[in-house]
């Protein structure tokens, strides 16, 4: 068994302005040395193969079938054996 | 032409399923039949309407989940036979996630919920869902959207240009498709675009919710009056 965390980010091409929202709200804090704010998803699941090389073909399929849309997001996959 | 029938899908979530049916049935005296997301009889529909609202909560992404219901491989089923399909507003949503329109729909640019009438422009009225408009005609049609912000890369974007896809576009009072005029941030001023074959339409403004004249407006009439007149192959009557 495996846990999988997954991020999923939107593309850099593509404008963030939930992130420009925050970065703003930080710049009006006082926070001046922050920038580049991309808000993204984390998710978490489990996955039940007998290797990581399976583990994550599976979750490779069900990151681009269903958790990221390719047109405007990326997404990353990282697996620890549980 | 009374025979026509129009299915409106019904999602958990949907709320705007009703206005359509009300728009096809007792606006326009047609069949209306709703269709639960989890069957998988589309009940003889002639045109599938994708109503708006907010299909399972909007999780993951707007539409991503509709996207996997049963009732949906029945839709891409009957799209793929050539069978008309309207999403509005979520059903857009639905349809871009579905891969049946390209392109998807992010967050307004403003990060608000946008609702009030917006001007349109009838950029192609040579399709199934725009022939009862002129050319060039400009429509007063409400959106109420939080994600409705047309984004496509620049190859897919000059495609739909080139192939005259783009059905409706956002434009200011002199319809002229200015970034002013623009509600939610929509690349090219998109409001609305029909698939290569010409048989699904998705667009983020509301025409079933302009059908009467207590509402304000009867533009968005033309959209279900073009559908008629294209089914039954006579000339479409403006209400």
């Amino acid at each position: 068994m495996f846990k999988a965390t997954i991020t999923v980010q939107l593309r850099p091409s593509i404008l963030d302005p939930e992130g420009k929202a925050i970065e703003n709200a930080l710049r009006s804090m006082g926070y001046s040395t922050l920038s580049n704010v991309r808000v993204g998803k984390h998710i978490e699941l489990s996955v039940d193969a007998s290797d990581e090389e399976q583990a994550r073909a599976i979750a490779d399929e069900a990151c681009g079938k269903l958790l990221a849309n390719p047109v405007m997001e990326d997404y990353s996959i990282a697996l620890k054996e549980i | 032409m009374s025979n026509i029938t129009f299915g409106v899908v019904v999602f958990p979530g949907s709320n705007c399923d009703h206005d359509a049916y009300h728009a096809v049935k007792h606006v326009f005296g047609k069949r209306a039949e709703f269709l639960w997301h989890k069957e998988s009889d589309l009940r003889q529909s002639d045109v599938i309407i994708l109503p708006g609202g907010f299909s399972y909560g909007d999780y993951l992404r707007c539409g991503s989940i509709a996207r996997f219901s049963s009732i949906m491989k029945e839709v891409v089923r009957h799209a793929e036979r050539g069978g008309y399909v309207l999403g509005i507003c979520n059903g857009f949503q639905i349809l871009t996630e579905t891969g049946l329109l390209p392109g998807v729909l992010l967050r307004n640019r403003s990060l608000e919920f946008v609702c009030k009438h917006v001007r349109l422009r009838v950029d192609n009225n040579d399709t199934a869902f725009s022939c009862a408009y002129s050319a060039g005609q400009l429509l007063s049609i409400p959106i109420a959207h939080g994600e409705g912000n047309f984004y496509t890369d620049d190859m897919t974007l000059a495609e739909l240009e080139n192939s005259n896809q783009i059905v409706f576009r956002y434009v200011n009072g002199h319809g002229e498709a200015a970034d002013a005029a623009n509600p939610n941030g929509s690349r090219n001023n998109i409001a609305g675009i029909v698939n290569r074959s010409g048989n699904v339409l998705g667009m983020m403004p509301h025409p079933e919710r302009s059908v009467e004249r207590l509402l304000g407006s009867t533009d968005g009439s033309g959209v279900f009056s073009s559908l008629l007149s294209t089914i039954t192959g006579s000339v479409p009557v403006s209400l």
